[in-house]
Formats: structure tokens, C-alpha cells, sequence
């Protein structure tokens, strides 16, 4: 009898404590909550690139890819995207692609700030948005790493050096 | 376990003070007083009785009302401290939280920031408060619904002596006739709803027990909906995002895994007009100078037929059109759409004419959509102008270089190239809202700005909440609990025999007053004294 | 049509002052006659005026219903009337429950109190916000109106029972706090006429002042500035200049209300003080003389428990309802929906005492006053002080 009581209390205390750590937890995290998980697969996109041809995510199977949002406006992102450029012409032969997504500005825009920074890489305009809100993005730079099969590898919001460029691009390279 | 075994053959668990059965008091320390208290029924609060491990211990903590009251004065008090200044979600984002409440408060703005009062509601240790309430309302109420329903279910009509003594309602009384007068009683007890229980010629009569199940009704209500506000963490239950639309833009809504689109058709902001509206009004739109009729956004929405991968463009099945209203969201399969904001005139096509400075003389016009600038707009003739820089959100940074500062066309500025018949190499000037730069010296060319369109934007509050509905019959079932046991009464009647006397007492949880006048109505005319209430007889003692 | 619906709540006024005199002449009467049950002649000729007071009032809400196309509930003044309209019908309520004239002696100021408390803001009938316009409006308003007046009746029993049962023949701390209430009632009275005889004054002064952001702005004073705006400037010739420049952060205007209001309610309280040489509560205390204290302990704790209910309903259950509907979420911590549910644990709390630690009695009505207070804070200083959604109620 006296047993049972305990059992009962501690089952019904385990049970509330539980609820109540959850809850706790998940209201410290619930700003971490991404659209795209790492580990999980990356969402498949199709977008057209300054010079007309058109960069379907999935294609790049069995290549790393380098995927990176930005904005002309955004000043991280300008400074970082010489280094992706260079590090882009190192590992673009040994099975490692980049993409630049712009955030839906004008062609004009985007078109005269690659030239005006001669970048060789492709760059595609998400236009209406569709790519950013299946990404969830919000603050600029977000790059995320996609490894050989499709899956995120890495996920980093804000300006990057050429060191970690190399190292992300490392990462993924098959 | 240690059980007490009344007299009258009942026996109760370890603890009781008055025996569930008869009624007998019990525990010597209660015998001393003039009325007994008849809370919980004078059951045994098993929390009361033992501590032992640390479970019993942490149970008996939460087990105690006093506890409970404090933790409600306590989330009281904290919730205050939370009005005192706004909140970081109701302040406006024109500097960082943390300079803001200085900023405007002071010293004491600052203090509040660093003790984190400024996001209160979603504090740990608030949340752990409500977390403890919630705890607590599941063991009290555990804790005594169970000694109160052993101890209702288990009453016997004959009470003992001193259980009816004892009683806030009492009364004494000789009777001739005795038989005549039971019989009235019981008829109108009966008229009056109550259940009638005999025993040896005594009788019980009780009503409006349910009420007694009132508060424990009202605490599994909140309990559902404490748990409904938990669900809310839960990845997916709950979507809150904003979407800002254009008019004449059509842009997929975000969380619908992009299966729906939203057009913005047109956005629509009126004010009352002191003449056409209700004449009644005058006065106060005089007053406030400017009051908002209605905002709206003209929409359709938009399904996506087949499957296509993000960023290409979608086969687009219109699903309806709608005008959301404040207080009229567009609902379709659990979104919510709701309008939420504007903003009014946004520059979206820009126009300027290509003329000579000092001829005045105009070689055409150029319109230039400043979500889409072409790179060269031809005017013929050997007139061209070409945009070689564009700004939409235009201003100079540190280093004196213009720069946009974002994406949207709030201060459009261009560098243009004039490209004539007799300067074939082309012009530069730079060009933004009321200011031309010549950076190579005096040109011949200008261009002259000649209007603008624009356009309002609508902002859409996306809302999808699963955990509505186990708030809401949460808060159905509180309802109903907090009426059960506050609008209905337990009363209790108990008329015994004792040799030539009756005995009569009464109880009931709250309107003593409804109780009295009732049993007076029962006995009158009856033989039968009317029971007194001793509170009253002890206060006009004093 | 609008100066009938007017002329109607001013007869209504007119009409509860009238019935507060009968109730308190039945108190009086009652002495002689003590065996005689039930309500006595002045009893009842003053529950009939309160009931055409009522109605009165009733025909007022009514014809600015029609006029204005809303239920008058949106503003300041409307709510505050509302409030006391629905006071007064829950003290009639009571009086037929309990027949407790007393009742209204307490219950019928209050109501007097609230209508001119209101009536000195805009009257204005205004157009309704795009957020307000919903059937939700009316029916959230009157039903938390309604909670909180049936809680306002416990606040009236609390007061009879703390005047009855607190000891007058030496200070304490009890008698302090029944003046402090008693002070509370009369700082209102001082804001009505204060209010009243500056706007019949038609007292205007005009200030440029920097506020804290360093802008420069103008303010209009209805009243002789004690407290100035910061670095403020009076415009308008011949009128009072400020005693005290107040530093931007802090509205000067409306402390200067707040200062008035103390002002004219210490003046009214001293001089009383002065001349009856008692305290307000002993002056009181013949008059609830015949009153039995556990009625009046049951009267409070019934109102707490109809009111609660309907409360609950009406302030946080509709309120939700509509802020689902109106504003995308059912709670967003805004002041007022906070102090609304600081009401409800507050009441809660009260509920707790009483059922199981048993704060019966004097415990209990000083309780009832504490709710009262708090739903009166959440009335005015919620509206005036602490900016919100609710805000453009003032």
C-alpha cells in the first residue's frame, strides 16, 4: 500500500518534471529552429544564372556545393565574395561548385556588382522568393555546406575569411 | 497502515478528524471547539500525513494551498513588474533593446533591461512559475478530490451528536405531532430538489452535490489549457511569420511547404470622412484630426498545381479572392492570413526626360521600373540613355561612396550615361530624388525627372495554431467547472431523532443565507423550531 | 438625439444622489422601529428612484447605441458609465436578494463617483478603428464591465464590514488604511470638482516644451500648471506659471492632474477632519450600526463568487476569443491583458484564503477592497500611464 502511493507520486512527479523541462527547453531553442537541418537534405531549387542557364541543385549530385544567399546591400557579403571567387576557381575542378543566390533584387543591380567585382562564379536571382523561404534565410550571409549526396553538411550565418571558405569547401569536396 | 476505527463501526484512514460514516469527531484537538470545521468533510489529506522520501516531500510541497497561493501572489506581483515599462516586442525597433530602455528611462529603463524584465513573459524563471502552478493545481487537486469523494460517498444519515452540535446551522426542538410534521418536511424538501435518505427516522437530505466537483473541474480545465500552451513548442504546432506583398506581386506563402501563393491585387486605407460619415462622428474626427475606417488588402490566393521544385516558376490554380479586413483573416486549411500592416506609396516606376540644359529642348521620355531597370532604354535618333550604377535605397557610406542600403526602392538614385548624336561617348550624371551630380565637369544633357508611380505594400501576418482548440475546451471546461461550484451550493440537511427531541443542521459550502430561508420555508407551520446559526448567536453575544 | 441620450445619464445622476439621501434617511429611521422586518418606507421609495435612475441610464446607453451605430463601450467615459450602469444594476440585484438598504448607502457613491470620474474625458461619440470594429467589442467590454462591477458589490460589503468592525476609539493600522481608502474615494471626488470648475472656468494655457527626444512641441493645459512641462515656455498671457519644471521623461501634464486631484482631495479631507474632528470611518460607523457583520461577510464573498465567473468570461475567455481575431494571437502580454489576469489570480488567491485557509470576516473584506483597487488601476492608470493596445480607450 505504502509502496504503491510511492510509486504513483513518483510516476506523477516524473511525468509533470518532464513536461516542464521539455517546455523549458524548448523555449531556449525555439530561436534555433532552422528550416534546413544539418544532416538532413538540402531542398532542391532551380534558378536561372546571369547568363541564361539554368542550376538545378539535384544536378550537382556527387559535387559539394557551396551555397551562398546575399545581397548587394549587404557589406559582409561583398567582402567575402572575393574570397569565394578565389577559393571558386581552386576547387571547382576538383568537384566542388558554388552558387550565389541573390535575394530577389534587380538584374541590373546584380549584374554590375559581378562585373564590377569579376566574379566568375555563377550567380542566380531568386526573384519572388520561393529559394529563401524554403531556406528559412534571414540575416546575410547565410552559407550552408551540401555534401556529395544532397545532405547539409554546415551552416553559417555572417561574413566568412578565406580560411573557413577553404576549409568549408574542404569539408564537402568528395 | 494505521487506520482509526470509529465507534459507529466506519473505518477511517490514518488522519481523519471527523469519521466519514457518523460524523464523530475524532481527534481530540477538534473536540474543543464550538463548531467543526467542515472542510474537505474533515477528511484525512493523505499529504498531510506522511513524510518521508524525498518524493513524499517534493509531493507535500506542492500539496499545500498555501504554496499554491503564493505561487499565484508571486506570478501576480512578477506579472506587474512586466507592465511597468513596455516590452522589447512592443518597442520600436529604431536602436537596440538595450540602448532603448535607457534611452527613454533612465537609469531605472536600464536596470529593468539588465534584470531582463524586458522580455519577462518569456523568462525561465517566469516560465517555471506558471510551470509550478500548473504542478500544484495537479496535486492539490488530486490530494483532496479523492478524500472528499470517500467521505461524501461514504456519509450516513445518522450522525453523531456531536457532529450536529457542532454545526454552523442548529437547533433543538420538542415536537408534538411528530409523525404529521416528518411527513410535511419531506414533501417539501422534495418540491425543493433535495435527495432524501432515511434511516431509523432520520433523515438526510442534500443537494447540489456536484457543486462540490466545481473547482476540481476548473483545475483540469486549466491544466488542459496549460497543457495546449506547452503544445505551442512543439515544432509545427504553432507558425507565426510576416509577408510583405506588393500590389500587383504574387509571392508564396511562407510554412506552406510552398503549395499556396498570395497576389496582393490592391491595398486600401480609408479614414472616416466628418461629411459623408454618421454626422454623429464630427466632432471627434475634428478633434483627433485623422481616424483609420478600415484597412484592407484585395488578395487571391493561389494553389500550386503539380509538383516543381523551388525557384521555378509555378502552375498557378486560383483557389478565391478575398478582402482581409482587421478582424476578418483569410482562413484556408488552418492558416490564418491576417492584415497586420502597410505601407502606403511605395516608389515603384520612376520617370525622367532626356533634354538639353540649355535648349530645353526634350529628346524623350524614360520609365524606369525600379524593381526591374533595364541596362539601356532607347529613344531613337541616336538618343540612349544606359543606367550604369543603380541604388534603390540610396546613401553615401563612410568612405563618401553612394551604396544602397537595402533592396527596396525607398531613395532610388542612378548613375546615368546620356548618349546623344553629338556626344556619342555618352554623359555620366548622377541622379537621386531632387539631386543631380556632374562628376566629369558641366554636360550639355540632363535628365530631367519628370514623375513617379507607386505602389502600397500590404503586411500579412501568417498564423497557423494547432494548440487552439485544446486552449479553447481548456478554457470550456473552466468555464464550466468555475460555474459548477459557483452558482450551484452543496446543502446538506440532517434531521435525527433524540428521545423526544429533534435535532436539526444544516450545512451547505456557501450561501448560508439561501440555506437559512430555505429551511425556514421547510419547517414552517411544522411544530418544528427553526435552527439557529450560532455565528450569529456568538456575535451578538459580544 | 444626443443630447437627450445626455440629458438622460444627468438624470440618472441626479436620480442616485436623491436615492443615496432615502437609503441613508431608512438607516436613520430604522433605530426606532427595530423589530419591523424587512425594508422600511425610505427603503423603499429609494430603491424605486434607483430603479428609474437605472432605467434612465439604460435609455442613455440605448440612444447613443443608436446614434453612434456601436455599443457605447469604446472610450473612457462610455466604459466608465457602462461600468457604473452595470454597479448600480448589480447592487439592485442584491437588494433584492439580501434587502440590505445599507447596501446602497455604500454601493450608490461609488456609482456616482465613476459616472462623473468619466464624464470628465472627451464625450465626444467617435468613430470606431478598424481593430474595434467586431461584435467582440461589445461583447467583451460589457461582459468584463459586468464581472467587475459584481466584484465592485464585494468591495462596497468589504467597506461596510471594515467601517463596522474596525476600532475607532484609538488609531492602528487599521484605521489608517480604512482612511487611506476612504482618501482614495475623496482624491476622486477633488479630480471631479477640480476638473469641473477649471473647464467651467474655461482655464487654457498654452506651453512650448522640449520633450526627450529634444523636440520641440506644444501642450495645451486645462488646468494652472503645478508641474511644468521640461524647459517649457507659457505661451498664453496672464495664467499661471509652473512651480516645478519636470524632466522630459515624466508627463507633466497628467501629473499635474494626478497633483491637483491630491491636492483638492487633502484640502477636502483636512478640512472635514477640521471641522468634524473624527475620522471618516467613525463618523461611518452609526450608520452600518444595525447591520449584522456576517451578512455582510456573505454578500462580499457571493459577489466575489458571481462575479468571478463572468469576470473570468468576459475579460480573458472573449477577450482571447477576439484577440485571435483582431490581432493574430489570443495573448500578447499587452498591460491590459496582463492586469486583466493579475485581476483573475488576484481573485483566485482571494478564493483560496477563504476556502482553505479560511480568511473569513475582516481578512477577507480587506481582500475585497485590494481587488477593487486593482481593478480600478486597471481602469484608469492602465489606460492613462502604461501606453498599450488598449490605450486609445483614454
Amino acid at each position: 500500500m505504502k509502496k504503491r502511493r510511492l510509486v504513483i507520486r513518483t510516476i506523477i512527479l516524473l511525468i509533470l518534471g518532464a513536461a516542464v523541462a521539455y517546455t523549458l527547453y524548448a523555449n531556449f531553442t525555439k530561436d534555433d529552429i532552422k528550416k534546413v537541418v544539418v544532416g538532413e537534405q538540402a531542398p532542391d531549387f532551380v534558378l536561372v544564372d546571369l547568363n541564361g542557364e539554368e542550376h538545378r541543385l539535384s544536378d550537382y549530385k556527387g559535387q559539394g556545393v557551396f551555397l551562398n544567399f546575399w545581397g548587394t546591400y549587404c557589406k559582409p557579403c561583398e567582402k567575402e565574395m572575393p574570397y569565394m571567387d578565389n577559393q571558386y576557381k581552386q576547387f571547382k575542378d576538383k568537384g566542388v561548385q558554388t552558387l550565389a543566390v541573390n535575394v530577389g533584387e534587380s538584374e541590373l543591380s546584380v549584374s554590375k556588382f559581378a562585373d564590377r567585382h569579376n566574379l566568375t562564379f555563377p550567380i542566380v536571382i531568386d526573384k519572388d522568393g520561393q529559394v529563401q523561404t524554403a531556406y528559412k534565410i534571414g540575416a546575410l550571409p547565410a552559407t550552408f555546406m551540401i555534401d556529395k549526396d544532397g545532405k547539409v553538411v554546415k551552416y553559417h550565418t555572417g561574413q566568412l575569411t578565406e580560411e573557413m571558405i577553404k576549409e568549408l569547401m574542404e569539408q564537402v569536396q568528395p | 497502515m494505521k487506520h482509526v476505527k470509529c465507534e459507529c463501526g466506519h473505518v477511517n484512514p490514518h488522519g481523519t478528524i471527523l469519521c466519514e460514516a457518523c460524523g464523530r469527531v475524532l481527534q481530540e484537538s477538534e473536540k474543543e471547539k464550538q463548531l467543526v470545521d467542515m472542510r474537505y468533510e474533515g477528511s484525512a489529506r493523505r499529504s498531510q500525513t506522511y513524510n518521508k522520501t524525498i518524493v513524499d516531500k517534493v509531493w507535500n510541497f506542492f500539496s499545500s494551498v498555501k504554496v499554491g497561493v503564493w505561487l499565484i501572489v508571486i506570478t501576480l506581483i512578477a506579472s506587474a513588474l512586466g507592465t511597468i515599462f513596455p516590452q522589447e516586442m512592443y518597442i520600436p525597433p529604431i536602436m537596440p533593446a538595450a540602448e532603448y530602455y535607457e534611452d527613454q528611462y533612465g537609469w531605472i529603463g536600464k536596470l529593468y533591461y539588465d534584470l531582463g524584465f524586458h522580455n519577462l513573459y518569456s523568462s525561465w524563471w517566469y516560465l517555471v512559475l506558471i510551470a509550478s502552478i500548473g504542478i500544484s493545481l495537479v496535486i492539490c487537486s488530486l490530494d483532496r478530490v479523492i478524500p472528499l469523494w470517500r467521505a461524501l460517498k461514504a456519509q450516513r444519515v445518522s450522525r453523531h451528536e456531536g457532529f450536529l452540535k457542532r454545526q454552523r446551522v442548529f437547533g433543538v426542538s420538542e415536537a408534538s405531532n411528530l409523525d404529521e410534521s416528518y411527513e410535511k418536511v419531506k414533501e417539501r424538501l422534495k418540491a425543493k430538489r433535495y435527495n432524501i435518505r432515511e434511516e431509523d427516522g432520520n433523515i438526510l437530505a442534500e443537494k447540489g452535490r456536484f457543486s462540490r466537483w466545481g473547482p476540481y473541474v476548473n483545475h483540469i480545465g486549466l491544466i488542459i489549457f496549460l497543457i495546449g500552451g506547452m503544445l505551442r513548442f512543439v515544432p509545427g504546432m504553432y507558425i507565426d511569420e510576416v509577408l510583405w506583398v506588393r500590389e500587383g506581386e504574387t509571392k508564396v506563402i511562407p510554412e506552406t511547404d510552398g503549395q499556396y501563393y498570395l497576389k496582393n491585387n490592391k491595398f486600401i486605407l480609408e479614414v472616416y470622412d466628418k461629411d459623408k460619415d454618421n454626422q454623429a462622428f464630427s466632432e471627434a474626427i475634428e478633434e483627433k484630426g485623422m481616424v483609420a475606417k478600415n484597412y484592407q488588402s484585395n488578395v487571391t490566393l493561389y494553389k500550386k498545381k503539380g509538383e516543381t521544385v523551388a525557384g521555378q516558376p509555378p502552375e498557378l490554380e486560383k483557389v478565391k479572392d478575398y478582402p482581409i479586413k482587421v478582424n476578418e483573416p483569410l482562413k484556408f486549411e488552418g492558416y490564418a492570413l491576417y492584415q497586420v500592416s502597410y505601407k502606403l506609396d511605395e516608389l515603384s516606376k520612376m520617370t525622367f526626360t532626356l533634354g538639353n540644359k540649355k535648349s530645353n529642348e526634350s529628346f524623350g521620355e524614360v520609365k524606369i521600373d525600379l524593381n526591374d531597370p533595364k541596362d539601356r532604354y532607347d529613344l531613337g535618333n541616336g538618343y540612349a540613355v544606359e543606367v550604369v550604377s543603380y541604388f534603390p535605397d540610396f546613401e553615401f557610406d563612410d568612405s563618401g561612396e553612394p551604396v544602397t542600403k537595402s533592396k527596396v526602392p525607398n531613395n532610388p538614385a542612378f548613375v546615368f550615361k546620356m548618349i546623344t548624336p553629338d556626344k556619342k561617348e555618352g554623359e555620366i550624371s548622377f541622379v537621386a530624388i531632387q539631386q543631380t551630380i556632374e562628376p566629369f565637369g558641366d554636360n550639355e544633357y540632363k535628365m530631367n525627372f519628370s514623375g513617379i508611380d507607386t505602389k502600397n505594400v500590404s503586411s500579412i501576418t501568417v498564423r497557423k495554431d494547432l494548440t487552439l482548440w485544446l486552449i479553447a475546451f481548456g478554457g470550456l471546461i473552466f468555464m464550466i467547472g468555475v460555474a459548477q461550484g459557483s452558482y450551484w451550493n452543496h446543502r446538506r440537511i440532517w434531521i435525527r431523532r433524540v428521545n423526544d427531541e429533534v435535532w436539526i443542521a444544516g450545512h451547505t459550502n456557501k450561501n448560508w443565507h439561501g440555506l437559512k430561508r430555505e429551511i425556514q420555508a421547510v419547517l414552517e407551520d411544522t411544530g418544528i423550531k427553526e435552527p439557529e446559526d450560532q455565528m450569529q448567536k456568538e456575535e451578538n453575544k459580544e | 438625439m444626443v443630447s437627450l441620450s445626455g440629458n438622460l445619464l444627468f438624470a440618472s445622476f441626479i436620480l442616485y444622489l436623491i436615492a443615496t439621501v432615502f437609503f441613508a434617511g431608512s438607516i436613520k429611521d430604522k433605530k426606532g422601529k427595530l423589530k419591523e422586518k424587512g425594508p422600511n418606507k425610505w427603503a423603499k421609495i429609494a430603491i424605486f428612484i434607483t430603479i428609474i435612475g437605472f432605467i434612465s441610464q439604460l435609455g442613455y446607453f440605448i440612444t447613443r447605441w443608436i446614434v453612434a451605430g456601436h455599443a457605447p463601450v469604446s472610450n473612457m467615459f462610455e466604459f466608465g458609465t457602462f461600468f457604473a450602469l452595470s454597479l448600480v444594476g448589480a447592487f439592485i440585484v442584491l437588494y433584492y436578494m439580501y434587502k440590505t438598504p445599507l447596501l446602497g448607502v455604500f454601493t450608490l457613491p461609488v456609482a456616482l463617483l465613476l459616472i462623473a470620474f468619466s464624464s470628465m474625458f472627451s464625450r465626444d461619440i467617435s468613430p470606431l478603428i478598424p481593430a474595434l470594429q467586431s461584435h467582440w467589442l461589445y461583447i467583451h467590454v460589457t461582459t468584463a464591465a459586468l464581472g467587475q462591477a459584481i466584484l465592485g458589490m464585494s468591495f462596497a460589503a468589504g467597506l461596510i464590514y471594515l467601517v463596522k468592525a474596525i476600532d475607532q476609539s484609538k488609531p492602528s493600522k487599521r484605521t489608517f488604511w480604512l482612511e487611506t481608502i476612504m482618501f482614495g474615494l475623496i482624491c476622486t471626488l477633488g479630480f471631479v470638482l477640480v476638473t469641473t470648475t477649471f473647464s467651467l472656468l474655461d482655464y487654457k494655457a498654452e506651453f512650448n516644451w522640449i520633450d526627450k527626444n529634444g523636440q520641440q512641441l506644444k501642450q495645451e493645459y486645462t488646468m494652472p500648471a503645478i508641474t511644468g512641462p521640461n524647459e517649457g515656455e507659457l505661451l498664453t498671457a496672464g495664467k499661471f506659471e509652473p512651480l516645478v519644471e519636470m524632466p522630459g521623461i515624466i508627463n507633466a501634464k497628467k501629473l499635474n492632474t494626478v497633483v491637483w486631484s491630491l491636492l483638492s482631495g487633502t484640502i477636502i479631507y483636512l478640512l472635514f477632519r477640521l471641522i468634524i474632528r473624527k475620522r471618516v470611518g467613525a463618523v461611518l460607523q452609526p450608520v452600518v450600526k444595525n447591520i449584522k457583520l456576517d451578512l455582510v461577510d456573505e454578500i462580499g464573498y457571493r459577489s466575489v463568487l458571481i462575479g468571478f465567473p463572468v469576470f473570468t468570461l468576459g475579460a480573458l475567455i472573449f477577450a482571447m476569443i477576439w484577440a485571435q481575431i483582431a490581432w493574430t494571437r489570443f495573448w500578447g502580454w499587452d498591460p491590459k491583458e496582463v492586469w486583466a489576469l493579475i485581476t483573475f489570480l488576484f481573485y483566485a488567491a482571494f478564493l483560496h484564503l477563504r476556502l482553505s485557509k479560511g480568511w473569513h470576516g475582516e481578512k477577507s473584506a480587506w481582500l475585497a477592497v485590494v481587488g477593487f483597487v486593482i481593478i480600478m488601476f486597471n481602469f484608469v492608470a492602465v489606460n492613462l500611464v502604461i501606453a498599450g493596445l488598449h490605450s486609445y480607450a483614454g
